[in-house]
């Protein structure tokens, strides 16, 4: 089986000529044609190999969603969702207010039963196992599965080091102080906030910026080594700049983890995702569905759907 | 401009005298200087209530003034100002004056108890019981033990009882119909009378002991049901004011419920819940009427809280001003002294509670 | 850079970076094949801690059971037993009559002092005081609360009773006696150990009460129909009445019938300085007065034995019960009636 050059797709990501190169593909995809005034002809073409992002990557990690319905009591919130999502890649969901994006992000790391009356029918796989499988614990899956919450939310009381370390801590597992320091020191580096807090790691959580709260929350989640980094909204309460750290920060991390997220903010997802799920609803009271499951590309410039055209476009939303 | 006039309404629809009201922007004004005015004449006013006397009679002086400010006020501002105003300065000056009447018992009862309490407030007094002890002399110490004894057992019962109720209210109890039955319960326990709580020990010992059964731990029984459900409610509106994002962050992390609920919720809400508890426990620490009926009186020291009477502070100075020995004013000077003893343990557990508040918050909550 | 699984061993260091390759996934596949299905997510934690917290609410439940229970056990004995060990053996509706009609009595006296003054107070504090002072102000309000019944007890009989009977009774005997409560052939009280005294006592205790709710209502009026009202040009109390006070009527209800619920219950202060008498009486400026059922009980409690032991007991439930019927319908009022000038 061929596999895409991972890393070659990793770093054309990030670098500048991202815009450029994914211009390229498209010209030579014939999905744009040479008046898009997107264009740049003379770009260089960083690979001439179409990636094809949609077939299932055979590395650890991947997710793979099968007919899955979630239901709060006798309500239905999402039906029928079945998807797969790579590893090593950013995985974005978006869609209108209240069409079950969340709540289906939710269920991936078992989150959605801290509610009463919460249950899925469908499985959700990863490495071999379904996490609704019997006799899993939803919170061993939650120690795999990590996830960076809306706004952010550091522990209040305790201190920046203490919260990186809380995912250990709490679960009672016994480090010996230099090895604590070393997981705290590695996981704000690849939080890309060691440099800003190194010399105040002793002060409470709270008292840092939004932005340095969140990428905070982002380092105590990648402390505890997850497979899978789950992120809802993580951007929405933050301001531009720390917006862009943030992503920043993702595509980043998107190397060593699974990351999914889910996003009120569509340019977002076109910056940073490989690929995109659109989630729609039909009314209140109805159930969300997938509409649309795609490479990032497609579902921004030529979505196969009507509907997911209409949103991309600002039809509705 | 005269076109303009034209389609202007009338200004002349009602009387001369209303439209002088209306058109009155300014007027004569009571305010500053006039009020203290007012207010210096009714305390010469009330001072005269001195003269059938010939000595000064504070509470009469003080009612005297209020009552000649509140009147004085309205008449004085019905001239100078308008109706309207005057009924407004009426309103101020009753509700200021009702203030300043409540501060007056305020005052009376805290300087009262320092004056008569001083009497008695040495050395002897807190180091001696009243075993053996008729007419002067004597002390509170076995007071003060007792107290001791069973305000402790009293916290040791009620806390877990309280904060574990509060726990399951909060985290277990959601909506379910057991989560409303016990809250409605908690509701009926906060107005249980206290002689109730102490009759109801009284006859749950009397089950287990026999008729005329007196102990402190039947006290502290009867204490715990009065401590409990107001535990119960600061514990629970502390541990409401925790964000749910903490208990998800936590949950997140793969934190099992339990210790979540210890780790994270709890600390958040220590300092609230701490205060909470200290107030508890000044409230049931002047508690006299369901000792009475458990715990009673005896005269010397008793540290067994299983049998036998053990006497309180708040007894001990009912016992003493009410049955005095002889001669009676030794009796009723110990009485104050235990009286001065019981408000400054209040007030310190009060400033303990806010201090308490102060230092435990954490930062990054409101 | 792949992260390698980890096992969750208690020993291990958390991150160690191996190299990447599939080998290793596959095992470490392996190991977390462990993961989904660790022992130790906290499950007998949870068990027992929810084992706590639901016993502790059912103990809420098992205690208010009991106290019914033991009241009515202990009680009975007093309709049943051999009345001739009573010491004025009377029917029980005899003996309990007038104890109930005094603690009804001098409660609602309490009542009807304490709640205006408590409004006028809490309105000062929520509109007229300074904002800055108004947390001090109430400060002051809550320290009326934390001081022991029998300490206002011993001020009300050594300070206040005295002050009253030298200046109000001999007052009212002289001008009010035309009215029942201050006028009858019984002589006006010299020592001030009345019913007015203790009335007066009580309502300075549940007035923090009645303040501290009604403070609370006050201050929750919306914003928005208090500018109205001063956008139409209403004096301070204008705009109170219109606006605040109809807001705050069902919670000042409310905290009134809690200060009711709260006189009713108190025992100390009406034990150390009433006078009692067995019977009815209305005049309240007498040293000839209807106990209350608290305090009679605190009185006769420590050197009663048998049966009227009981007696008390059953006095005590009836006490209870009249408590209880005032308590719901405060909550009643509390949860239900918060109108006021809202729809």
């Amino acid at each position: 089986m061929n596999r895409p050059t991972i890393s070659s797709v990793s770093s054309a990501r990030s670098s500048p000529q991202h815009q450029q190169s994914t211009q390229t593909q498209r010209l030579q995809n014939g999905e744009a044609n040479m008046t898009d005034s997107r264009l740049d002809t003379s770009a260089a073409s960083a690979q001439s190999a179409a990636v094809d992002l949609n077939a299932p990557v055979d590395l650890p990690n991947r997710i793979d969603v099968a007919d899955l319905n979630i239901f709060y009591g006798d309500f239905q919130a999402v039906e029928d969702v079945s998807m797969t999502i790579n590893p090593q890649s950013i995985t974005a969901l978006i869609g209108p207010s209240g069409c079950g994006k969340s709540t289906f992000l939710r269920s991936l790391n078992r989150m959605h039963e801290v509610i009463n009356g919460a249950y899925v029918q469908g499985s959700v796989v990863i490495n071999g196992h379904d996490l609704y499988g019997p006799g899993v614990d939803p919170v061993a899956v939650r120690r795999k599965i990590g996830m960076v919450f809306q706004r952010p939310n550091p522990f209040p009381t305790m201190s920046i080091a203490d919260n990186v370390l809380a995912g250990q801590r709490l679960n009672s597992r016994r480090m010996n102080k230099p090895d604590a320091e070393d997981l705290v020191e590695k996981s704000l580096r690849g939080a890309n906030l060691w440099n800003e807090v190194k010399d105040r790691l002793g002060k409470p959580g709270s008292s840092l910026s939004g932005g340095q709260q969140q990428r905070l929350c982002i380092a105590r989640a990648i402390a505890v080594s997850p497979d899978v980094l789950l992120m809802d909204e993580p951007c929405s309460a933050l301001d531009p700049i720390s917006t862009l750290a943030i992503e920043e920060l993702m595509l980043e991390l998107k190397s060593s983890y699974n990351i999914v997220i889910v996003t009120h903010n569509m340019q977002q997802a076109a910056r940073v995702s490989d690929r995109t799920g659109f989630f729609n609803i039909e009314g209140t009271g109805k159930p969300g569905k997938l509409i649309e499951m795609d490479a990032t590309e497609k579902i921004f410039s030529n979505p196969g759907e009507r509907e997911t055209q209409d949103y991309v476009t600002g039809r509705f939303g | 401009m005269s076109r303009t006039t034209e389609y202007l309404p009338s200004l002349d629809t009602g009387s001369d005298d209303h439209r002088q009201d209306h058109d009155k922007i300014t007027s004569g004004s009571l305010a500053g200087r006039g009020m203290l005015g007012v207010f210096g004449v009714a305390v010469v006013v009330g001072a005269l209530t001195w003269l059938p006397f010939g000595s000064v009679n504070w509470a009469r002086w003080i009612v005297v003034t209020l009552i000649s400010y509140i009147v004085g006020t309205y008449a004085v501002a019905r001239i100078v100002e308008s109706p309207r105003q005057a009924t407004d300065r009426l309103a101020t000056a009753v509700v200021s004056s009702a203030f300043a009447l409540v501060l007056l018992p305020l005052i009376s009862v805290i300087w009262t108890v320092i004056d008569k309490g001083s009497n008695r407030f040495d050395w002897q007094f807190y180091s001696e019981t009243m075993r053996g002890v008729v007419g002067e002399g004597g002390g509170a110490y076995h007071a003060i033990i007792g107290t001791l004894i069973i305000t402790g057992l009293t916290a040791l019962f009620a806390v877990p009882f309280g904060l574990f109720t509060a726990i399951y209210l909060v985290e277990y109890g959601g909506n379910s119909r057991f989560a409303k039955a016990v809250t409605g319960l908690v509701d009926v326990m906060t107005g249980i009378p206290s002689i109730v709580a102490g009759l109801f020990a009284y006859a749950l010992f009397v089950l287990i002991d026999g008729p005329g059964h007196r102990s402190g731990l039947a006290g502290a029984i009867a204490l715990t049901l009065l401590m409990t459900p107001v535990v119960v409610r600061a514990s629970e509106e502390m541990l409401r004011l925790v964000p749910n994002e903490l208990r998800e962050a936590s949950y997140a992390l793969g934190v099992p419920k339990w210790k979540t609920i210890v780790k994270v919720v709890l600390p958040t809400a220590i300092a609230g819940i701490l205060t909470g508890i200290v107030l508890a426990i000044a409230r049931v620490i002047g508690e006299t009427a369901p000792l009475l009926v458990t715990a009673g009186l005896a005269q010397g020291t008793n540290w067994n809280p299983l049998d036998g009477r053990m006497t309180t502070l708040p007894v001990y100075t009912y016992q003493a001003y009410k049955f005095p020995t002889l001669p009676p004013q030794a009796s009723i000077d110990r009485a104050w002294a235990a009286a001065l003893t019981l408000v400054i343990i209040v007030a310190v557990l009060f400033t303990a509670a806010r201090l308490l508040s102060s230092i435990l918050k954490p930062q990054g909550l409101k | 850079m792949l992260f390698s699984f980890n096992t969750f061993s208690e020993s291990e260091h958390v991150m160690t970076d191996t190299d990447t390759g599939s080998a290793s996934a596959q095992q470490s596949s392996a190991e977390a094949d462990d993961q989904l299905f660790s022992k130790d997510t906290g499950k007998l934690g949870d068990r027992v801690f929810r084992g706590l917290s639901f016993g502790a609410a059912g103990l809420i439940l098992v205690t208010l059971a009991a106290v019914a229970i033991f009241l009515f056990k202990e009680g009975l004995p007093t309709f049943t037993g051999d009345q001739d060990e009573l010491d004025n053996a009377e029917s029980f509706l005899s003996y309990v009559g007038p104890l109930i009609f005094g603690t009804v009595y001098i409660s609602a006296l309490a009542l009807l002092i304490a709640t205006p003054v408590a409004v006028a107070v809490a309105l000062y504090i929520s509109h007229y005081s300074p904002r800055k002072l108004s947390h001090t102000l109430g400060y002051f309000i809550d320290i009326l609360a934390a001081i022991p019944s029998v300490v206002y007890g011993i001020w009300g009989i050594g300070v206040l009773a005295p002050i009253l009977s030298g200046s109000l009774y001999p007052w009212l005997d002289d001008y009010a006696s035309f009215l029942p409560f201050f006028g009858s052939d019984i002589n006006v009280s010299t020592s001030g150990r009345t019913m007015l005294t203790v009335a007066i006592v009580l309502a300075v205790m549940i007035l923090p009460i009645i303040t501290a709710i009604s403070r609370e209502v006050f201050l929750q009026t919306p914003r928005l129909h208090e500018e109205a009202s001063l956008a139409l040009g209403a004096t301070r109390w204008e705009m109170v009445r219109q606006a605040v006070i109809p807001y705050g009527r069902s919670g000042v209800i409310s905290g009134a019938m809690l200060g009711l619920g709260r006189a009713l219950g108190e025992t100390m202060a009406v034990a150390i300085i009433l006078s009692p008498a067995d019977g009815y009486f209305w005049n309240i400026i007498t040293n000839s007065n209807s106990n209350t059922i608290a305090a009679n009980i605190a009185l006769q409690f420590p050197e009663s034995s048998g049966l009227e032991v009981n007696r008390l007991i059953a006095t005590g439930l009836v006490l209870f019960m009249i408590t209880f019927v005032v308590n719901a319908i405060a909550r009643k009022i509390a949860n239900t009636g918060f109108s006021g000038a809202d729809g």
